[in-house]
């Protein structure tokens, strides 16, 4: 029974090793162990992981492909799904979504569809395969702003289909996100980030860096005046929150942002360049998502001892599991059920200690979650030199604030509806910027569903 | 790549440079900054814009020498390229929403120290095109570090100069020239605006919350993306945190905590230490 094989795990980077570099963790499945592993699926009539797949990714049928040695049509397969896959493979929460579905996890563990998502990617790359294909050129012309997931997928998706398309990019690196916020040993830029960027140049999409749209030009200037006929806002949520409490602005604590992207957009970890970064001895990442477990782990590897502190326990941790497990291998010291409530400082105004308190778990709030509680006189002091708050982050108003008519909800999200249109004509948007700090793949999702408005919206006129 | 149109040395270690960007020159206001990479391996690093040309497209900068990478962009050459600028930043001066008619009924002094001289000039400048003659006072450590003022006097009704060694113009700090204007002089203004050094700026409020007059400063703190993004411009304006870099870069002087960001300014001072050593 293919069952019966245990699943196969991806070849790491020895944790004592890794630690000191930034080098991709995980090295991904040889052929064979690609192979193998594809054996394991069932090939189920009714697949659930194709359901819990923000874009649908036919599964069940790359993975045969796999198993049968025939990696050209699995790549091929994905292609006509995912524009991502290589990014995808390695950053999707999988145990949540497809592989949390997999019959097999029931009694065993579930196939490994992230790892060999990513493996067929990496495969078709290193083997120069592309599937583009690009529809006669039709003259209309698309605004893409933000190009990270969102705007990639909706870009992409519209070249295809024989739009001319611009991405306008804040920042000087094209990806967002992907860039700035996802570290280097989950995500090599130079191979696997630049690789899409580049495969969407060569279907024609014109890249614009450092233009700020709300500031460089309006939303009304594209498309009264450079006269596009449509616009896609995917400018994600990239406003950090901080806690609010006292000792915030003391010298050392800094937004999981600010710390990220000095180390990943500016390289600040290489010593050719020349942007600063400080971890000091001991640093502490307040949170537990994802950024959380990247700054922590990118803290570590600049030289510090790294505590994460979070409120509720391990069960409820945001990150996916794959990281925390990544994480704790590392030596990052774990502080479940600990709150922050104060940060102090020394005589000159450097941090010194981070004051919390115990926590236990109430009863569910509005996420579903157990509500954290504080459980009194129980205040502790952790002394370290560096704070990073990682506690989410909500989308820059800079473009609303400049569009007439274009509606937000309270958390500043830009409202949509089911297809991506928002309250303007010919003005579209997804991921998080409508959604709030979210995934990868739900912001492709996003991408991908508002293309095709943008596409009916136009053929409508 | 952006190219430098113009570069001149107009000071000691300090350079005028016009770059060919025509989409910030085309949307750039008074009071608002830029952010320029010179090289592949650089800092972003914020400066204001001093100047901006519509028509041929390019936005002027000033660009102090003091550190490593204030070191790169000035030891490009006239004709040569930076890797990136992005703007324009911030929010424009006030004063630009204020209609004509109101601005003609106020008298603005504005306090320029060092470097300030540079952001203080688009908006002389722009009061002028709208009929409203501002006084200037030009701060400066001595003489050859005085710059802009003969281009500030074709905008300004008076150009006061002090100098810290009494080797130009007044002797004295620019709060004592502010205190001889309104002491000896008795003139009066209605609004100031103050940009300089952190800690000119902090005194300068100081003086100016004890003649009741307002005053608006432009901040430089430390920032990475300038976008709201990073959070590392945080200041503390009348007891709520504001990002410099959204919020401002302009602020009520007498509600900001000057003492906090004159420390935040402090946060890389090692590294940057380090920086100049193997560069300098």
């Amino acid at each position: 029974m293919a069952n019966k094989i245990p699943r196969v795990h991806a070849r790491e980077q020895d944790a004592k090793t890794r630690i000191k570099n930034f080098d991709e963790v995980s090295y991904g499945y040889s052929a064979d162990e690609a192979m193998l592993e594809a054996s394991r699926c069932l090939n189920c009539k009714n697949p659930r992981c194709v359901n819990d797949c923000p874009v649908n990714i036919d599964i069940p049928e790359f993975i045969s492909q796999i198993a049968k040695n025939n990696f050209a049509k699995a790549a091929e397969t994905v292609a006509q799904y995912s524009s991502l896959p290589a990014v995808c493979g390695r950053v999707c929460p999988q145990e949540t979504q497809c592989e949390g579905s997999c019959i097999l996890g029931i009694k065993n563990e579930p196939v490994a569809i992230g790892k060999l998502e990513r493996f067929i990617a990496d495969w078709s790359r290193e083997n120069n395969l592309n599937f583009l294909e690009k529809k006669e050129n039709n003259g209309k012309r698309i605004a893409v702003i933000g190009s990270g997931p969102a705007g990639l997928t909706c870009a992409y998706d519209l070249a295809k289909i024989g739009y001319n398309v611009t991405i306008f990019e804040a920042l000087h690196e094209t990806g967002g996100v992907l860039a700035y916020g996802i570290p280097e040993f989950r995500l090599p830029k130079k191979t696997v980030v630049a690789h899409e960027i580049e495969n969407l140049k060569k279907i024609g999409v014109q890249i614009e860096t450092n233009v700020i749209i709300g500031r460089t030009f309006t939303i009304e200037q594209l498309l009264d005046e450079e006269k596009f006929d449509a616009v896609f806002i995917g400018t994600g949520a990239g406003l950090p929150k901080f806690m609010n409490i006292n000792g915030e602005n003391l010298n050392g604590v800094m937004s999981a942002n600010e710390f990220l992207t000095r180390a990943n957009l500016m390289k600040a970890f290489d010593e050719n360049y020349d942007t600063p970064i400080y971890v000091g001895k001991k640093a502490v990442v307040v949170g537990g998502g994802n950024v959380a477990m990247d700054a922590a782990r990118t803290a570590l590897r600049l030289g510090a001892e790294v505590a994460i502190v979070y409120r509720r326990t391990e069960v409820e941790l945001p990150a996916r599991r794959e990281e925390v497990i990544h994480a704790k291998e590392e030596g990052i010291n774990f502080n479940m059920l600990t709150n922050p409530v104060e940060i102090i400082g020394d005589e000159k105004g450097w941090v010194k200690e981070i004051r919390c308190v115990r926590c236990t778990l109430g009863d569910p709030d509005s996420s579903g979650r157990r509500s954290p509680v504080v459980i009194p006189d129980s205040e502790f002091n952790i002394e370290t030199d560096v704070v990073i708050m990682a506690l989410g982050t909500s989308p820059n108003p800079l473009i609303a604030s400049t569009t007439k008519g274009l509606q937000i909800n309270k958390y500043k999200c830009i409202v949509v509806d089911d297809e991506g249109r928002t309250s303007r004509a010919g003005v579209f948007a997804g991921g998080d910027v409508a959604t709030g700090a979210a995934t990868v793949i739900l912001a492709m999702g996003a991408g991908r569903k508002a293309a095709n408005a943008i596409d009916k919206y136009l053929n409508q006129q | 790549m952006y190219k430098i149109e113009n570069k001149e040395n107009i000071a000691e270690n300090i350079f005028r440079m016009d770059i060919v960007a025509p989409y910030i020159a085309k949307s750039a206001f008074p009071g608002q900054f830029v952010i320029v990479r010179t090289h592949e391996q650089g800092e972003r690093i914020p400066l204001t814009v001093c100047d901006f040309d519509k028509d041929k497209g390019t936005v002027t900068l000033v660009v102090q020498v003091l550190g490593a990478s204030s070191k790169k962009i000035c030891e490009k050459n006239q004709g040569e390229y930076i890797a990136d600028i992005t703007g324009p930043l911030g929010n424009p001066s006030e004063f630009i929403n204020i209609s004509d008619e109101q601005l003609k009924s106020k008298k603005f002094l504005f306090i320029a120290g060092g470097l300030g001289s540079a952001p203080v000039y688009p908006q002389v400048k722009w009061l002028s095109m709208h009929d409203v003659k501002p006084d200037v006072i030009i701060g400066a450590k001595t003489k050859n570090m005085m710059i802009f003022e003969t281009e500030m006097k074709s905008f300004a009704e008076n150009v006061f100069a002090a100098t810290d060694d009494g080797s130009y113009g007044f002797k004295g700090l620019v709060t004592d020239m502010l205190d001889d204007l309104i002491v000896n002089q008795n003139k009066k203004y209605d609004e100031i605006v103050a940009i300089g050094p952190m800690i000119m700026m902090k005194f300068v409020s100081l003086a100016t919350k004890k003649y009741k007059i307002k005053t608006t400063v432009s901040l430089n703190s430390i920032m990475v993306d300038g976008t709201g993004m990073c959070g590392a411009c945080r200041v503390n304006v009348g007891g709520e945190t504001k990002f410099t870099c959204v919020d401002g870069p302009e602020f009520d002087g007498h509600y900001v905590d000057f003492d906090e960001a004159l420390r935040r300014q402090m946060m890389y001072r090692n590294q940057e230490h380090q920086a100049n050593c193997k560069c300098m």
